[in-house]
């Protein structure tokens, strides 16, 4: 038999946070806690927020690592976490589009303001231009 | 001829010049290190999540993710631009801009409309100029990119893709090659093609909790987030390592004017001191 342990990758978009070979992993599921051997049979499951729990191999102290929800893939030998940057939730991340939908609104208003003052100024200009052309021939 | 002061002026005007363009140099050069690492730090999860995706959607030809349908027809095109949000890079901006601006007048000459999302400073206001259709945008991201400040802006433009509002979805920034080197890239994201995911060498099936839908969306759906993060990551390393060499050629040029000026000035101050002897000497001989 080889030796009883399962590697395990915890990355983030931003840093990989752990990498290691372990003996157990338990794992906030979506629909449950998990708890992972070695040798585990292929599973993909999207996990909640909360602590992912890695005893490493050789009875090291156990690792305990917080993830803000993400996807869990467990291959035999291999346990991969890939663990999101920032609480997400369908509700969060629409919250988070209208918002930037919002601001996407309000820069589009302001470049319109602008390019409208633009061409009152230039209106403006031409009509100084002709006032002083009338004032010049009045004058003669 | 100058004034031997104006001279003097001048060359104390360059050298206050150099000073802050050696300092960016320097701030820009230990940036450049950090973003670097960042862009390395950020690929595992990138190339994890691509296998991952790669291997449900084999395990999984019964559906389809929207994602990886090509359409039949594009009427409109989604384009990422990301840009920087400071300038004194160089032509690092310029540069994918013009590309990007290229691909938009070709664009619309086919009848396709264009919807722009702009990630950074520079590109909105170039976008603004031009009059493009901006949806979404994601300015000051700071010296690190953060997932938690795009996530809205990405999302609008995967629904708007998703909801049928593109048929196709663009991203343009600057890839990082090496510290000399970045080159502007304007590529296509989505539909995804076969080839960018690649396929799993051995296929199996997995079990899914709670099932295989929901699990590939949310998995497209980091993917494309993860390659967009990857790009954002790249334009920032490309960035500083742009400005790094832009800061040392104003730095170089600096150190150039001022030995011209210091040249100039010496012989300027010798004439003059020719000149008052020959005036005493003559002076001199008069009496």
């Amino acid at each position: 038999m080889a030796a009883a342990t399962i590697h395990v990758d915890v990355v983030s978009a931003e840093e990989s946070i752990f990498s290691g070979e372990a003996e157990f992993v338990v794992l906030p599921g979506e629909v449950g806690e998990l708890g992972i051997y070695p040798r585990h049979t292929p599973l993909i499951t999207r996990i909640k927020p909360g602590a992912v729990r890695i005893m490493p191999a050789g009875g090291g102290e156990e690792q305990l690592i917080f993830v803000a929800g993400g996807i869990l893939e467990v291959q035999p030998s291999v346990v991969t976490v890939l663990a999101d940057t920032a609480i997400r939730g369908a509700d969060l991340d629409e919250a988070k589009a209208n918002e930037a939908l919002k601001k996407a609104e309000e820069a589009r208003a302001k470049a319109q303001d602008k390019q409208e003052i633009a061409a009152v100024e230039s209106e403006l200009a031409m009509l100084a231009a002709q006032l002083a052309a009338i004032r010049k021939l009045r004058k003669r | 001829m100058p004034g031997t002061k104006e001279i003097r002026v001048k060359i104390r005007s360059v050298q206050n010049t150099r000073k802050i363009t050696k300092a960016m140099e320097m701030v820009a050069a230990s940036k450049m290190r950090k973003a670097q690492e960042r862009m390395r730090m950020s690929r595992p999860y990138g190339e994890k999540i691509r296998t991952v995706a790669a291997h449900i959607s084999h395990a999984n030809p019964e559906y389809r993710h929207p994602f990886l349908v090509e359409r039949d027809s594009v009427k409109r095109v989604g384009l990422i631009v990301i840009t920087t949000d400071k300038g004194l890079c160089g032509a690092l901006n310029t540069n994918l801009l013009r590309v990007a601006l290229g691909q938009y007048k070709a664009w619309q000459a086919e009848g396709e409309e264009v919807d722009v999302c702009c990630i950074g400073n520079k590109g909105m206001g170039f976008m603004q100029r031009l009059g493009a259709n901006i949806v979404s945008h994601a300015v000051q991201i700071g010296d690190r990119p953060q997932m938690d400040k795009l996530i809205g802006t990405i999302k609008v433009m995967l629904d708007g893709y998703t909801k049928d509002r593109f048929d196709r979805l663009m991203i343009g920034y600057t890839r990082f090659i090496n510290t000399m080197k970045q080159e502007p890239v304007v590529e296509q994201l989505l539909p995804l093609s076969g080839e960018r995911m690649g396929a799993p060498e051995t296929v199996w099936d997995y079990l899914y909790e709670p099932e295989a839908k929901a699990v590939l969306d949310q998995v497209m759906t980091r993917y494309i987030e993860a390659i967009i993060f990857q790009a954002v990551a790249e334009n920032m390393a490309s960035e500083q390592s742009a400005r790094m060499v832009a800061m040392k050629a104003a730095s170089d040029n600096a150190a150039t004017l001022i030995d011209e000026l210091t040249l100039v000035y010496n012989k300027n101050r010798q004439a003059g001191i020719t000149k008052e002897l020959s005036e005493i000497v003559g002076g001199a001989a008069a009496v």
